[in-house]
């Protein structure tokens, strides 16, 4: 059973644990510009959204690549970006609707979460279990019942 | 079931393989003009700086991928096409009898018909042989001019300087990259270029292109000669249809097709470059000569040819550029809106200028900032109404994430496009 991120924003302080955590192991270092999950603050209403690819079906940024740079991983359903392969064009960037594929400066290629091959980092460093890593089918089922729920008390 | 696509680009390879997996077991022959395995003319550009290779620049790199999916590759030139008979001709291997057909032959750069502009040294980047021409004569330290500062040419632009060539730019228009660019964006990468040593000659026309002794020169109207040991032209491209010609199949300034890439013949397709597909924006049917475009176009075409009924709500015109590490991108209707919203930081290289109708994004563009650009192409997809959102950035354009996430209503992650 494939698994997927699943976010419950409400439980989420700001810590930035997840960033933290999440630029680690992508790039070596403690900065949160470099994590591949960001957590959004609304300053007006005092929340917090972790934010971070949801590997959708549509794969805008595997599909539009023109050098085959993103593949598909079997093994987690994650897209993955193929450092070797990436040329920097960012087409990427732009085609995936969710903002959620970035171009890294300093590496001169495109980054984006790959749920670190199965065992995601962001998830083991969230104090609160805002970030978690559930079975895709339950995740679905969810997201239908929340995004039901908001039909109703809209 | 038969289904023959004509070229094998971006657009066609697409379409191939989304016909693969739609039809285990059709028969599928992909035809390409050029040698080369199917590659990608967006790719060129780093070739030139010398960051891949040319196997970097393939479309698809598993060995022996085309095979696996039964999908035969055909190194030819189609010369004509017959509908009526639902044969198409090609220059070497004769007749070939399709029940399907795409047409995804690209598009060609135009090379302004001026004295010497056929001259040993004068290219277009289009092709992997014209890449080899480049790089043969741009050695650091050569003298280079570029003509046309589109999209197009300032990627190149980006690669020519680091070859380490000492260019110059010519541009027609007022200022770089008007298709894409206001003013304001353009004027701060004209700086930036100038600021890394290119020179930009804007509202300058190329007249001749002079070559004695073996030296080039691009002579201007305004009377200036530009010394060069290899001239580029990125002028601007025109669909390929020439082959065509006297089919029946109706032409504007690409194939004209309906909202299911379906040409005015029975059974022909068209797809990317060569096709005036549907406009997200504008409702209307254009050429629009980019990627991602072309993709979108390749995978629709396939599933209307393997009988799936699905029309095409029309892609968004957009591109992103790296000029010598300044970043610009626009989207849709990035010129024009009912209420914009401007966010301007010159001494810093930034800019954003969003567009909307109502409280609808409909076209932005953004200069010096990369974090999730992407959600720009969402919020104009997606039609999102920003409400409350809007107001906050008509104030203060830069909060777009929180806007995207707090609007979409998901504070966590599932809006669909
Ligand atoms: C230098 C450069 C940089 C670019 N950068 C970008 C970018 O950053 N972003 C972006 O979105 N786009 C970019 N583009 C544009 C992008 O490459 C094209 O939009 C894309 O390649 C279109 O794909 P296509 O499949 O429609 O056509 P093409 O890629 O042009 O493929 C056409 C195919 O048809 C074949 N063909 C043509 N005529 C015939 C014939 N008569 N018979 C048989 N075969 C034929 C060709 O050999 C080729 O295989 C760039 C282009 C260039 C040249």
């Amino acid at each position: 059973m494939l698994k997927s991120l699943h976010i419950e924003a409400e439980k989420c302080t700001g810590c930035l644990q997840c960033e933290l955590a999440c630029s680690y192991r992508g790039e070596g270092v403690f900065n949160p510009a470099k994590s591949r999950i960001r957590v959004f603050t609304f300053h007006d209403e005092g929340r917090f959204a972790p934010y971070t690819c949801t590997q959708c079906a549509e794969a805008w940024c595997l599909h539009v690549c023109p050098v085959e740079a993103i593949i598909d991983n079997p093994a987690t359903g994650a897209k993955e970006v193929v450092a070797g392969r990436c040329v920097g064009c960012k087409v990427c960037t732009i085609a995936c609707p969710f903002g959620t594929i970035n171009y890294n400066q300093d590496r001169k290629i495109v980054h984006k979460c790959d749920m670190c091959g199965g065992d995601p980092e962001c998830v083991k460093s969230c104090p609160t279990g805002a970030i978690l890593f559930l079975d895709a089918d339950q995740t679905g089922l969810s997201r239908m019942r929340k995004y039901a729920g908001q039909q109703i008390h809209s | 079931m038969r289904h023959v696509i004509l070229g094998a680009g971006p657009a066609g390879v697409s379409a191939a393989e989304i016909i693969r997996v739609t039809e285990p077991d059709a028969e599928i022959k992909l035809i390409g003009a050029e040698p080369e395995p199917p590659y990608s003319r967006m790719a060129l550009p780093y070739l030139l700086s010398g960051r891949i290779d040319a196997a970097g620049t393939h479309l698809r790199k598993t060995p022996g991928h085309y095979a696996a999916n039964r999908i035969e590759v055909i190194h030819d030139r189609a010369t004509r096409v017959d509908p009526a008979n639902h044969t198409l001709m090609l220059a070497a291997n004769g007749n070939i009898r399709f029940d399907k057909l795409l047409i995804a032959t690209g598009a060609s750069p135009i090379i302004p018909a001026l004295p010497g502009s056929d001259s040993e040294g004068v290219y277009p980047c289009w092709t992997l042989a014209d890449a080899r021409n480049i790089i043969a004569r741009a050695k650091a330290g050569a003298k280079a001019v570029l003509i046309g500062a589109g999209f197009i040419g300032c990627i190149l632009l980006e690669a020519l300087v680091t070859r380490g060539v000492r260019l110059q730019v010519v541009e027609m228009a007022d200022r770089m990259i008007p298709r894409m660019l206001d003013r304001t964006a353009a004027g701060l990468l004209r700086q930036w270029c100038e600021s890394h040593g290119v020179a930009i000659h804007t509202s300058a026309k190329l007249s001749a292109i002079d070559q004695t002794a073996g030296r080039l020169a691009a002579q201007l109207e305004n009377g200036r000669a530009l010394k060069a040991d290899l001239i580029i032209i990125a002028a601007g491209v025109r669909a390929n249809t020439q082959f065509l010609q006297g089919s029946g199949i109706d032409i504007d300034t690409g194939a004209l097709v309906n909202a299911h890439l379906h040409t005015s013949a029975e059974d022909i397709y068209a797809a990317g470059d060569v096709c005036q597909g549907r406009d997200f924006s504008t409702g209307q049917y254009d050429v629009h000569a980019i990627q991602p475009t072309a993709v979108e176009h390749g995978r629709l075409a396939a599933l209307n040819m393997c009988g799936r009924n699905i029309a095409h709500q029309g892609s968004i015109n957009m591109n992103v550029l790296d000029t010598l590490g300044l970043v610009s991108a626009s989207f849709g209707q990035w010129d024009g809106g009912s209420d914009s919203a401007e966010f301007s930081d010159p001494a810093g290289y930034r800019y954003l200028n969003l567009q909307f109708q109502e409280d609808v994004l409909t076209g932005a563009q953004a200069v010096g900032l990369i974090e999730h650009v992407g959600i720009l192409r969402g919020l104009i997809q997606s039609r999102l109404r920003l409400g409350k959102w809007q107001a906050r950035l008509l104030h203060d354009p830069t909060r777009l994430m929180e806007a995207y996430i707090g609007a979409s209503r998901n504070i966590s992650f599932f809006s669909r496009v």
